[in-house]
């Protein structure tokens, strides 16, 4: 671990901003409105992919059908997030300018090659969308993959710098410069990112899978069930029923690896306040005074879970001053939600595949489709409860044990305007976005027989 | 020439493809604010959409590319350049906002009434971002950015002579750029009528940006001393001259009706006016600092190169793929429905096949990756659960269940 900061180069002192709090929201404003679409991203390009494979693997036109209607939405989508994308990448400079001048040379690196994926997944989205039935069915289907793979490659990225900032390396602090930089080492020798990776991909399925799923499970309560929507449902539907359970093994070894390089955050999950051999669990209930009040304690399974061994000690709060932890509430709050979201998931998805695998067909409870219905939108919740715990949980710091956020953060003024001229901006583009996913949705089906 | 020059080169070159991609962007948008309820009106805006629908949002890029590579390898005049400029670039951004809306929106419009309203707010956004940009280019131009986090004034640094000369010049250049595309994209699709009423508007947005730039020159004078001496000297004034020279081309070339080469050359004019800019302020990157001063050590500025160099490999065909279709008309060609095949079921034998190596993923994700310690077994872990996921995922869906 480097030494923390101290003073900062001449030029980038940190200044008093008394609007640190809201430069934070308009941050996380930001990402909470980003993040669901990167999951499209991630993963609608491979849904539409394997849909115009089956396509021409079955020469079922129904799939040609489906391919093609969610291409559009995957372009409108991928349109929005273009720009809400760009605003995260103004706002590191605008919000934060010490944080980039002190360290965009460490990790700027991981930036350059998300700017190329993204210029790859421009590109081949266009030739993808703008192809239908112009190139040879072949070619289109190949002009899909690098949209594919540049959606992987993106969120490899990015996710690197986020380990970075969680686990910094590569470089030593010097009259509050960053100097002896190693930027490959810093983001591709830092093996903190692998578990982020993995985590925030994983989710990125689970997310579209089950916000597409819930769309056509509400078409399904009302009577359409159509061989169409019958597609349109269990693909989305499989991948996120496979993705969640999968999910938890991933989460609970992301949990292992927090607790080996940032102990305090893992104390902030559970509200451990402090240092215990053979810690508990606590579900529910609200951290104060050291501890957690009017939960259910789960006796001894945090130091089974993180160390399998009931006897382990964990690190608790106290472990660090006061004004290094983390608003434990919040974190704690954020990721019981995220837990919880991610197990009822978990729960639909076995009761899908177990049918699935026993008769070979859907679900015939009414229930099943309307918990389908509230699985999109709760997944959103779990994705940004998820993001809360790690970004929260990391607090104070930007750059863990190294630079505080109030160090990172601009002397410009007018915080608070621009947040609400953003705020404003963003209710009025999640309007839109609703609106134009039910016009695309209104459009008449394109294959005659698409009632069989 | 020195290493911590060449990031610099990077990001103008990265600059100029925007200033002439996305300036032809913005400028497609800005058209399409031109009212008028008839026939023609509405072709024009319609032509205007259709040609920049498959290459806006990858011109768009150009911008995110200049920016890392201006934090990577000249972090504390990135951080100067964003905190002092807060008001222009969040205003840029609100305007990407609504560009970006307005694109989705335009696939769902349809009523002409609702594809009016969102042409509007594309046309604002696309006259608002380059506007903003330009004015922030301005700050950065006449000295008003200063090192350090929010150094310079907050109002006066993109509220000043330069910056809104800048700022209308981005604007009009944008216009001009997109009318000479435009004209070249009706002709290769055969209308005449657009290709003259783009051929009229590149005429026009020529003259209204030659003389913005002409009178433009004194502002310079008064007000950014510094680039006035560099352009009107040395290097510097061979660039604005090759720009004169390029624009002037141009102008004969849309004269004359040949737009294909005018495309280029119209790129050429722009490409030496950023050229220009960076040659009269050389070596000064932000007053008091340099660009050696201000670009990160040597390791960093030689990972640039590689990753810059990397990403190009990749980039440069995927470019030339994209505007090979576009510049041939591949896009333009009505699409030609398949015919059709017979139905031809997928084999339930593999289905079973691809369940069992599901399971075999998931039982190899929960040994290696929960029970076990190391880092490799956590890779294997991993990639036991991906197995799972995609074997299973192509057994069941692809089969068509029973309702």
């Amino acid at each position: 671990m480097t030494a923390a900061l101290g003073t900062l180069a001449a030029a980038f002192q940190s200044v008093d901003q008394d609007y640190l709090f809201e430069a934070r929201q308009m941050q996380a404003l930001s990402f909470a409105a980003h993040i669901p679409l990167v999951c499209f991203g991630i993963a609608f390009p491979a849904l539409v992919v394997f849909v115009e494979w089956l396509s021409l693997r079955t020469g079922n036109p129904v799939y040609r059908t489906l391919a093609r209607r969610w291409s559009k939405v995957m372009l409108a989508l991928f349109a929005v997030g273009v720009v809400t994308g760009t605003i995260l990448s103004f706002e590191l400079g605008l919000l934060w300018p010490n944080f980039m001048a002190t360290f965009g040379d460490v990790f700027g690196l991981a930036f350059m090659l998300e700017g190329f994926s993204f210029f790859v997944e421009a590109i081949f989205i266009a030739i993808y969308v703008y192809g239908w039935d112009r190139l040879s069915p072949r070619m289109h289907f190949l002009s899909g993959i690098p949209v594919v793979l540049a959606g992987f490659t993106g969120s490899l990225m990015v996710i690197t710098v986020n380990g970075w900032m969680n686990n910094p390396t590569g470089f030593r602090i010097e009259n509050g410069e960053a100097v002896d930089i190693h930027p490959w080492e810093a983001l591709f020798g830092n093996d903190y990112f692998w578990h982020e990776l993995v985590h925030m991909y994983l989710a990125g399925f689970i997310v579209a899978g089950f916000l597409t799923a819930g769309i056509y499970a509400f078409g399904w309560l009302r009577g359409r069930r159509t061989a169409y929507h019958r597609a349109a449902l269990v693909i989305p539907l499989t991948v996120a029923a496979l993705a969640a359970p999968a999910q938890i093994l991933v989460g609970d070894w992301a949990a292992r690896e927090v607790a080996k390089t940032q102990p305090v955050k893992l104390a902030a999950f559970e509200g451990l306040g402090e240092t215990e051999k053979g810690a508990p669990i606590h579900v529910l209930g609200w951290y104060d005074g050291g501890e957690v009040k009017y939960g259910i304690p789960l006796p001894r399974m945090l130091s089974i879970l993180t160390y399998h061994d009931p006897n382990a000690t964990v690190q608790g709060l106290d472990t660090v001053p006061e004004d290094e932890q983390p608003p434990v509430n919040v974190v704690r709050m954020a990721f019981q939600t995220m837990v919880g979201i991610g197990t009822a998931l978990a729960l639909i998805s076995a009761a899908y595949l177990f049918v699935w695998l026993r008769h070979r067909r859907l679900p015939r409870s009414v229930w099943f489709y309307r918990s389908l219905v509230a699985a999109g939108p709760l997944s959103v919740v779990a994705l940004i409860a998820g993001w809360v715990t790690t970004e929260v949980g990391r607090q104070p710091w930007v750059v863990y044990d190294v630079m505080r956020t109030e160090e990172a953060v601009t002397g410009a003024s007018g915080i608070p305007l621009g947040y609400a001229t953003l705020a404003l901006v963003y209710a009025g583009l999640a309007v839109a976005v609703w609106w134009i996913l039910r016009r695309l949705s209104r459009a008449p089906l394109e294959v005659a027989d698409a009632s069989v | 020439m020195h290493l911590y020059d060449v990031p610099l080169i990077l990001m103008l070159v990265g600059l100029a493809a925007y200033a002439v991609l996305g300036g032809a962007d913005f400028g497609a948008g800005a058209w399409q604010l031109i009212g008028g309820r008839s026939e023609r009106a509405q072709r024009i805006r319609e032509h205007a959409h259709h040609s920049m629908g498959p290459v806006w949002e990858t011109n768009h890029v150009w911008l995110i590319f200049v920016l890392v590579v201006c934090w990577t390898a000249y972090p504390s005049a990135f951080g100067s350049i964003m905190s002092t400029l807060a008001a222009p670039i969040l205003l840029a951004a609100i305007g990407i906002i609504m560009r970006g809306t307005a694109y989705a929106m335009r696939s769902g419009t349809r009523t002409a009434r609702e594809q009016r309203a969102v042409e509007t707010l594309l046309g604002v956004s696309s006259i608002l971002t380059p506007f903003a940009l330009g004015a922030a280019i301005g700050g950065v131009a006449s000295g008003r950015v200063p090192e350090g986090n929010a150094e310079g004034d907050l109002v006066t640094s993109w509220l000043n002579p330069t910056s809104i000369l800048i700022g209308t010049l981005a604007v009009v250049t944008a216009a001009y750029m997109a009318a000479v595309f435009l004209a070249a994209d009706a002709r290769r699709r055969g209308e005449r009528e657009l290709t003259e009423a783009f051929r009229v508007r590149a005429l026009l947005a020529a003259l209204v940006a030659g003389a913005i730039a002409l009178g433009g020159l004194l502002v310079l004078r008064s007000d950014a001393e510094l680039v006035w001496d560099g352009l009107t000297s040395g290097w510097g004034l061979v660039a604005v001259l090759a720009s004169a020279l390029a624009g002037a081309v141009t102008i004969t070339l849309v004269w004359r009706g040949r737009f294909e080469p005018a495309r280029y050359t119209a790129a050429v004019a722009v490409g030496a006016i950023v050229a220009g800019w960076a040659l009269a302020q050389n070596p000064t990157f932000l007053p008091g600092l340099t660009v050696e001063e201000a670009a990160a050590s040597h390791t960093v500025l030689v990972a640039t190169l590689v990753s810059v160099g990397i990403g190009v490999l990749v980039l440069a065909p995927s470019l030339a793929l994209l505007f090979g279709l576009v510049l041939k008309g591949r896009f333009d060609a009505p699409p030609t429905a398949p015919a059709d095949t017979e139905p031809r079921p997928l084999a339930p034998a593999s289905q079973k096949r691809l369940l069992a190596v599901s399971a075999g993923g998931l039982g190899t994700g929960l040994l290696f990756l929960t029970l076990l310690e190391p880092g490799w077994a956590h890779a294997i872990g991993v990639a036991g659960l991906f197995v799972f996921i995609a074997a299973g995922f192509v057994a069941i869906a692809s089969s068509e269940p029973a309702a």
